[in-house]
């Protein structure tokens, strides 16, 4: 086989449980984002548009969804008769079977898969962030440093900075020192958990490091390549780069592409970002519809009115209903007169007529405060709202609800339904 | 399936105005986020027919763009394909295609080496769904030596511009007359036939032996008798977008619930290229109302009854009503747009009107979009 230059290892197995329901079905790389996207499209178009034609993809929580949306990588170009996309799961062997159980865990795993292709370089991707980042130019800089290692890094305000891994740097970027949140940092650069790797050098730490558990880049594989003295550079990237691993970052994110001129724009022609679309049909707004400071997907249909909200594909939206600042995902039906604000509504979720969604005053998540927060009402993947409902702020809802299910047609700030599967 | 498609792409009309300086009829964008060829593609693949070659010629530069990959219509397979044949000059040989019979004679190797037994040709110029298959078997049992899809159009349409058929109670056409002055039938011929594949060439080839080149002309009316000609009848919505009224009557119809549910939501799907924009934007000022709104668009106004297509930019304080515009037209500040189609990739510049009188107004202007 022809040796690749640089090949991407995508980590897409985690389930990212700080996004609540939204994650209850879906691994969170295949949670849905801006109207048309999941996340993990960011990373895949990025590995295109730089170059790359050979990515891994290593897949574990509920893979379903991430699996038919990669099929064999289509719309990315990732269809190739040597490279492509492949999606590394899990798997049995002569010597019993293990699950990922941590980040280098999960690429030493699949070892035999990089030897494969005897690359020079291997690019460490995770699948949960959005942002648009040229993986060539961050190659040039670990080639110009002759390095080992390359860790992007993003400047965060001083103040947050003990709030991630930070990289300490001299004046030719070479890192010195790591700090995990530390709570007097040095500096302001967090590691974005992008790596490159010269292939030499991460073959060997992961065989050195393979029986150590829940193996994991930021806190065994970068500070072993340290204490061996490996170049360890940090390269700084300065453009917009987006954690949407809580329910409120998530939905900030989406809010901000409505903004007039969005700092992170969609609508260049550069650096397009690649996805599989099922949707190709146009939208159909209403002659009683409104809708204005949106972003409104494929085939959706509106009939009432739409502000300061991101509607994915196939949306459904009935005659005099109102929806506010809220994200609606991909074939989601609302029914007529409802009124929905600062929500987010998942996949195929259907919500009969006079309802309404996220009202009242705010009360504590009895589910769990550290992730139903932000005044927001999360509906999960393929939930059911009977008619005539009232749901409250911070609420969550997952599975096929019905009447009974709500004393007194409702259901209070902070309160919860989950009906199918585990509590989470 | 037991046929391959051959699909009659190389029109031109003078009807469609302007708007065919720019391309073939097969490649005009329909429906908000198609091209007219898309309904006939994908009526193919959704019949199983595996092998289809589009046969043009007329400016096929936006066609050959169009068709750049064969995977959006499931055709990249190792079983059959999409190949898309343009004139080229040969040891004997070095005409244009002279008509539809001839394009498909200058192509008759192709049809020589395949092994489908029969053969669906089609045009791409009309928007349908149609199933071939229950043709086929319509065909077979007939024992028919061409079956002729037709359709029924409502009194009052023009239909000079279709050939006109008549039928006994079995089926078989009786008469056939191309573009009559005054028709006899407002039953037309769709210009969808079946045949078999061997009956094909023996035709063509006598055809071509005659100096004779049109399919409908030199076969259908000339055998018309001779031959076991069949028409077979489309019951459901078939439009034929070949002159500026058809095309902009067509796309409106998009706007009536009941079209847009059988093409854009009940299976089978159309298919179409894949332009990966993102959904389409709405600002601040943006009021739309009873409109199609393609991929891409960014909108700050207002639109009403119009059919927008993909990655169109309207501005500030504009009105559009009744109109279509087509793919990456760019509408600046205080522009009004009445009862036109403005050309795709038009700059309107600010503070101009555009208004359509007593008929439709096509706007090509070609402005300089970053100009003074």
């Amino acid at each position: 086989m022809m040796s690749k230059e640089m090949i991407a290892m995508l980590l897409a197995g985690g389930q990212g449980s700080r996004l609540g329901v939204l994650t209850s079905d879906v691994a969170k790389p295949a949670v849905a984002f801006g109207g048309k996207y999941r996340i993990i499209d960011f990373p895949l178009s990025n590995c295109i548009n730089s170059g790359i034609d050979t990515v891994g993809v290593l897949t574990q929580y509920q893979p379903l969804v991430l699996n038919s949306h990669i099929g064999i990588g289509i719309p990315w170009d990732l269809d190739r008769t040597s490279g492509g996309v492949t999606v590394l799961p899990p798997y049995e062997s002569g010597d019993g079977s293990d699950w990922y159980s941590g980040t280098a865990n999960a690429i030493y795993q699949n070892l035999k898969y990089m030897e494969s292709y005897n690359p020079e370089y291997v690019l460490i991707l995770s699948g949960d962030h959005i942002y648009k980042m040229d993986y060539e130019a961050m190659l040039d800089f670990h080639k110009q440093n002759n390095a080992d290692v390359t860790i992007a890094a993003f400047p965060v305000p001083m103040e947050e900075a003990s709030r991630f891994g930070v990289v300490v740097t001299d004046e030719n970027d070479q890192i010195v020192e790591f700090e995990e949140k530390p709570e007097h940092p040095k500096s302001n650069l967090a590691s974005m958990g992008i790596y490159i790797f010269s292939w030499p050098v991460l073959r060997e730490s992961l065989i050195h490091l393979k029986d150590q558990s829940n193996c994991d880049f930021g806190k065994h594989i970068i500070p072993y390549c340290h204490e061996k003295g490996q170049r360890i550079f940090a390269y700084e990237f300065n453009g917009y780069w987006k954690d949407v691993g809580t329910l409120g970052s998530y939905w900030e994110a989406n809010m901000e592409l409505i903004d007039l001129i969005p700092e992170f724009n969609l609508y260049e022609e550069f650096w397009k970002i690649y996805t599989n679309q099922d949707m190709i049909e146009p939208q159909y707004i209403g002659p009683e519809a409104h809708v204005t400071k949106a972003i409104i997907g494929a085939g959706d249909r509106i009939g009432g009115e739409v502000t300061g909200s991101v509607l994915g594909p196939g949306v459904h939206v009935g005659k005099g209903s109102v929806v506010r600042d809220s994200i609606i995902m991909s074939n989601a039906d609302i029914g007529e007169n409802c009124v929905i604000e600062k929500a987010i509504i998942a996949e195929d979720v259907k919500i009969g007529n006079n309802v309404k969604i996220g009202m009242g005053e705010e009360a504590e998540s009895k589910l769990n405060a550290s992730i139903y927060g932000f005044g927001l009402a999360v509906v999960g993947q393929g939930s059911v709202i009977p008619n005539d409902v009232t749901i409250g702020k911070n609420t969550a809802i997952r599975g096929e609800t019905s009447l009974e299910d709500y004393p007194e047609n409702e259901l209070e700030s902070g309160g919860y339904i989950i009906k199918a599967g585990d509590e989470s | 399936m037991k046929a391959l498609g051959i699909i009659l792409a190389g029109g031109n009309s003078s009807r469609m105005g302007r708007l065919s300086d720019k391309r073939a009829i097969s490649a005009m964008p329909v429906g908000c986020s198609y091209r007219s060829i898309d309904f006939t593609l994908s009526n193919m693949t959704n019949s199983h027919i595996q092998t289809v070659a589009v046969l043009s010629q007329y400016n096929a530069r936006s066609l050959n763009e169009h068709l750049n990959s064969s995977k959006w219509w499931n055709f990249g397979r190792k079983q059959g394909g999409l190949f898309l044949f343009t004139p080229t000059v040969t040891a004997d040989n070095s005409w244009w295609y002279r008509g539809t019979a001839d394009a498909m004679w200058q192509n008759i190797d192709f049809l020589k080496q395949r092994h489908e037994p029969y053969v669906v040709i089609a045009n791409g110029d009309c928007i349908y769904k149609m199933d071939f298959n229950p043709v086929l078997e319509y065909h077979i049992q007939k024992q028919a030596d061409i079956t002729v899809v037709c359709a029924k159009l409502p009194e009052g349409d023009d239909i000079s511009r279709f050939g006109t058929v008549k039928m006994d109670q079995d089926g078989l056409i009786t008469e056939f007359e191309e573009k009559p002055m005054m028709a006899h039938s407002n039953i037309v011929s769709t210009g969808v036939y079946v045949i078999r594949r061997r009956k094909l060439i023996e035709l063509l080839e006598q055809c071509n032996e005659e100096s004779r080149y049109n399919f409908v002309t030199d076969i259908l009316v000339r055998y018309r008798g001779m031959k076991k000609i069949y028409g077979y009848m489309l019951e459901s919505y078939w439009s034929n977008i070949a002159t500026v009224e058809a095309y902009y009557q067509t796309n409106m119809d998009f706007l009536k619930p009941e079209v847009r549910k059988y093409f854009f939501r009940d299976e089978p799907k159309i298919y179409s290229k894949a332009y990966d924009l993102p959904p389409a934007k709405y600002n601040i000022g943006s009021n739309v109302k009873n409109s199609l709104i393609g991929s891409g668009c960014i909108i700050n106004s207002q639109v009403e009854n119009s059919v927008l297509f993909k990655k169109v930019f309207v501005g500030n304080n504009s009105v559009i009503k009744n109109s279509i515009i087509l793919n990456g037209a760019y509408i600046g500040d205080n522009v009004r747009v009445e009862n036109c189609i403005v050309e795709s990739n038009e700059t309107l510049l600010s503070d101009t009107n555009y208004i359509g009188e007593n008929e439709i107004k096509v706007i090509s202007e070609r402005n300089n979009r970053f100009g003074v």
